[in-house]
């Protein structure tokens, strides 16, 4: 056993295949599979199968794709799945404002393999997909009671995607109303896309700054910023940094009182489920990712679901189609009177809610206020640990609790030594940590990190990520050439310019990349 | 009372012993000093009327599988529907690599760490590039409907145009997902739509009224091919030519399914190609495999309006390595805030990783066998079906996959038809009465290579059998 107990660390390395592009695997004539083909009846009875296509569409050249048998694609996926450290492999306690945690393996096997979900389609007649239905009407009903809100759709693909399906819906309102509003006002401290997918609909955007105290903006700040021309407020609470604005509902009264709409970002309600609801501090129109609140894998970005809560008087707004029930049957309504349409095909990432079902009746009343409190408590137990290593800082909100995250910064570390978050962050892997989150843009806090220890860590994890930490930190003031020339035990090393910025260097496929490097 | 406490196998720290400590090493007595900065007014303290917990994962599993049994699929019965989300063969090799929890368990980590996951993506884009004649690709979208707007906004921003060509008989919910998105709060930056007719005999393009709507201020042309209906277009390059006469973008919204057999558009003209990737390995799981590409050549112009991530090839520190980076990442709100791009975000990455290890194992020959196979079958039904009395082809055109079956003279409607069908095992082609009312009671069929000729056959003596012929 190699793991130094005592010091928590473990002499890792990442699997490092030095595996070529598939391109460079290729032998003419390999096959990776074979194709069911047209039974010989068939094809004698259509006869020229070239005829079927007008001359002018029939493909010229075949598709330049490599050749390559099963065993070595097979192999060759497996490989650059080790050298990928998801949550199942590594402590990803490090990606805070994702909400990493367990997506019990229960779950995964039944939607993979279960052909009640895998083989349903979605414009199936109703009659035959009532368990289906029968899950998305129950999972509505479990997240109405969570929030508070009145109804929910699953339709939109992601949490931006529920943000962008909330602008749209403010939009639709106050064109319903006949009120010209083009302004919003959201936070610096929420999500991007609080900014980004508003403007996308059009809207001006007003990005906050917070106060250097509180963490977020004033009230009188927030005040100042609302009038006859906003439509809506695009909040967080808890924002990036895990401190909860315990005014809030005035927050939300002083956007009624001019008139606009209250939008609550809630992609991570973990640590506040059944502790705190949006209904009880006026929101209008919410949103929850369901892939990290609610167990749903991440997919090394999506498929995902932003579920979007909404009051009664914006109901009649949700995209179509509705899951709704009559008292004996569910059924798809897509005559909601001021929808605002669709935004996604068919009803949203099914599979996805199957999980989520699972996952809330897996905990009940009892266990869904246990997530919420061990996320909490794990992140106050990290902070209080974190905040004590050589070089870290906290911003703002001095002695406050934080929620379910915290933002802390290396800027003492940087002075001290010259070494900062993106140095840091670059060790990690070295000790299998898989890396952790900065911050947003822009960097207020300097030299970040984001950290949200969510209830699925055991204090044994939580106590080997901080031991990682500070012997990163040790590190830093005693060896620092072993960080500057970090990643060591990663599948490769550094990279010069990771954010490459000019449009001619870039290769983003192999015909690309052969072009661009011929001699 | 004392009931003894739920360790939750999820929740390691819901151990007594070890809350215990915890709570005293964070000094707090009780779960609401963990929450002193929520006010009392804003605290829950009511117990969450959700029904109690299903705790060992053997019930829980038992209880899901009997809901979801209330369910029919498309493995029971024979599904003729398709839609945008046809029924494919999947290799076994795409489910063992997809279902890695390494790549489900995944995010947004940088390059080193994930470096499997990037090569992964890059391979992506490198094949996708490969059937599509194209250099570049970024992250998919949450659908091909997304995929479509998208392409719109990056038109728009490339020539500052603010007017679109959209083919009339274009699939319907593709069609309300563009309407929301060019339309804007801000009157300055609405984008108007207009429709092209198209030809009653063919559902092609009616090249009149395309030459009478494009001229110098439309900002792209966008077409399917095959279209939502089936229907290819036979006119692809000449549209091409004519939308670049007028400065416009082009962009074609594709089956990649069908690249095999059919020539990519970007050999016809396209300046940007679309579409979605669940024909390519993806499960239909009541919709959720479904994921949008867009991909162009690798000009300056296309490559900086992009919304989403770029993955690409950059400069490793040790020579000889490949690395990759996330590149022009200025372009996005992950940047820029609201100044981004449009906005981005948790998109449909995982199926990147299906759609590159079914592209990888069916290579060149896989993909010309697989469109051959459709291209038989559905051939073959629809030769079939059409001899039906009372039944016909609604468009005498070439098409792919699909085909629009006209119930106007079968004296049953479509939802009957269905209804018939349904007893019989099988679900028929998708009703377009609702979205396509001037077809009449129409249904789109769709045929591909796992359809069975004695399914087909089946279809037809039951369809033979359900319809009432009237005289027309």
């Amino acid at each position: 056993m190699d793991q130094d107990y005592k010091k928590l660390l473990r002499n890792f390395h990442q699997a490092r295949w030095d595996e070529p592009i598939i391109f460079e695997m290729s032998t003419p004539g390999e096959r990776g599979v074979l194709v069911p083909a047209a039974s010989a009846e068939v094809q004698a009875a259509v006869g020229d199968e070239a005829a079927i296509i007008p001359e002018s569409l029939r493909r010229k050249a075949k598709p330049a794709l490599p050749e390559v048998g099963q065993m070595r694609v097979n192999r060759h996926y497996m490989r650059l799945s080790q050298q990928t450290l998801g949550n199942d492999v590594s402590v990803d306690i490090g990606q805070g404002t994702c909400t990493m945690k367990y997506s019990p393996k229960v779950q995964e096997h039944l939607v993979r393999s279960n052909p009640d979900i895998a083989d349903i389609h979605p414009l199936q007649d109703e009659s035959t997909m009532q368990g289906l239905l029968q899950i998305y009407h129950e999972t509505e009903k479990y997240m109405k009671e969570i929030s508070g809100m009145d109804a929910f759709s699953f339709q939109p693909g992601g949490g931006a995607h529920a943000i962008y399906t909330n602008a749209l819906i403010v939009r639709n309102y106050f064109e319903d109303k006949g009120e010209d509003r083009d302004e919003i006002v959201t936070t610096i401290f929420s999500h991007p896309a609080d900014a980004g997918a508003p403007a996308t609909c059009g809207y001006k955007v007003i990005d906050l700054m917070q106060d250097n105290e509180l963490g977020y903006p004033t009230l009188e700040a927030f005040k100042e910023a609302l009038s006859e021309k906003t439509a809506a407020v695009f909040i967080t609470n808890p924002e990036d940094t895990g401190i909860f604005n315990p005014r809030i509902a005035e927050y939300v009264q002083a956007a009624h009182d001019v008139g606009a709409l209250a939008v609550y970002d809630q992609a991570n309600v973990n640590g506040i489920m059944g502790i705190t609801r949006a209904k009880e501090a006026g929101f209008d129109l919410i949103h929850y990712n369901l892939h990290k609140t609610f167990s749903s894998p991440h997919g090394g970005m999506g498929p995902g679901v932003g579920a979007l809560g909404a009051t009664r008087e914006l109901e009649p707004y949700l995209p179509v189609p509705q899951v709704k029930f009559d008292g004996e049957k569910y059924y798809l309504d897509c005559g909601l009177e001021k929808t605002v349409g669709k935004v996604r095909s068919f009803f949203g990432n099914a599979a996805i809610l199957v999980r989520v079902y699972m996952w809330i009746r897996s905990l009940g009343p009892e266990g869904i206020r246990e997530a919420a409190l061990c996320s909490v408590l794990n992140n106050q137990y990290t902070v209080k640990k974190v905040s004590a290593i050589p070089g870290v800082t906290m911003y703002y909100a001095d002695g406050i609790r934080r929620i379910e995250q915290c933002r802390y910064s290396w800027e003492q570390l940087k002075e001290d030594t010259g070494l900062g978050t993106e140095d840091v962050t670059r060790r990690l892997v070295d000790y299998g940590m898989e890396h952790y989150w900065q911050s947003h843009h822009p960097h207020i806090v300097p030299e970040p990190f984001t950290l949200e220890p969510t209830e699925s860590y055991s204090k044994k994890d939580l106590d080997e990520f901080i031991a990682v930490l500070q012997q990163i930190s040790w590190e830093a003031y005693n060896d620092p050439d072993i960080i500057r020339t970090a990643p060591h035990n990663a599948p490769v090393h550094g990279i010069k310019n990771y954010y490459e910025t000019d449009p001619e260097k870039i290769m983003c496929s192999w015909r690309q990349y052969l072009k661009k490097t011929a001699k | 009372m004392s009931e003894k406490k739920v360790v939750y196998p999820y929740i390691p720290n819901s151990n007594p012993d070890v809350q215990k400590e915890m709570m005293a090493f964070v000094g707090a007595k009780d779960l609401w000093e963990l929450y002193e900065e929520i006010p009392e007014a804003l605290r829950y303290k009511e117990r969450l009327n959700i029904p109690e917990a299903i705790l060992d994962e053997f019930n829980i599993k038992k209880h899901t599988e009997k809901v979801l049994s209330q369910n029919i699929n498309c493995s029971e019965y024979t599904s003729f529907l398709g839609a945008g989300c046809a029924q494919h063969f999947i290799p076994a090799v795409v489910d063992e690599i997809t279902t890695r929890g390494e790549w489900l368990t995944a995010y947004g980590a940088e390059s080193w760490a994930d470096h499997g996951k990037y090569q992964a993506f890059f391979e992506y884009n490198s094949m996708l590039a490969e059937l599509l004649e194209t250099e570049v690709t970024s992250v998919p979208q949450y659908d091909g409907g997304q995929s479509v707007a998208t392409a719109i906004a990056m038109s728009t921003r490339i020539n500052g145009r603010q007017k679109v060509l959209l083919p009339e008989l274009m699939n319907p919910t593709h069609r309300s997902i563009v309407e929301n998105y060019m339309d804007s709060v801000q009157d300055k930056l609405k984008v108007d739509i207009e429709y092209v007719k198209a030809d009653p005999a063919t559902g092609t393009i009616d090249m009149a009224d395309l030459r009478a709507k494009l001229d110098e201020t439309v900002a792209a042309v966008v077409v399917e091919n095959p279209g939502f209906l089936g229907i290819l277009e036979e006119n692809l390059e000449e549209i091409g030519a004519i939308a670049k006469q007028a400065g416009a973008e082009y962009i074609v919204y594709v089956d990649p399914i069908s690249l095999g057999v059919l020539e990519a558009p970007a050999n016809l003209g396209a300046t940007i190609t679309c579409g979605d990737l669940h024909s390519l390995g993806l499960h239909l799981s009541g919709g959720n495999g479904q994921a949008g590409f867009i991909s162009t050549q690798g000009d300056a112009k296309y490559v900086t309006n992009y919304k989403d991530f770029l993955h690409s090839l950059v400069e490793p520190e040790v020579e000889g390595e490949y690395v990759f980076g996330n590149v022009l990442i200025e372009r996005t709100h992950y940047a820029q805030r609201a100044f981004g791009n449009e906005y981005t975000g948790t998109g449909t990455n995982l199926w990147m990783i299906s759609a590159a290890v079914y592209m990888a194992l069916m290579g060149p020959q896989g993909m010309e066998d697989v469109g051959r196979a459709i291209l038989y079958n559905s051939q073959y039904a629809a030769k079939q079906i059409s001899e039906i009395p009372g039944v016909k082809l609604r468009f005498d055109g070439p098409f792919f996959q699909e085909f629009v079956v006209d119930f106007n003279m079968a004296g049953k409607s479509v939802a009957n038809i269905n209804r018939a069908l349904l007893e019989k095992g099988i679900f028929g082609g998708f009703d377009l009465s609702r979205d396509f009312p001037a077809l009449g009671q129409s249904a789109l069929y769709c045929v591909t290579e796992v359809t069975t000729k004695e399914e087909i056959d089946r279809l037809v003596d039951a369809l033979r059998a359900i319809v009432e012929p009237t005289r027309s």
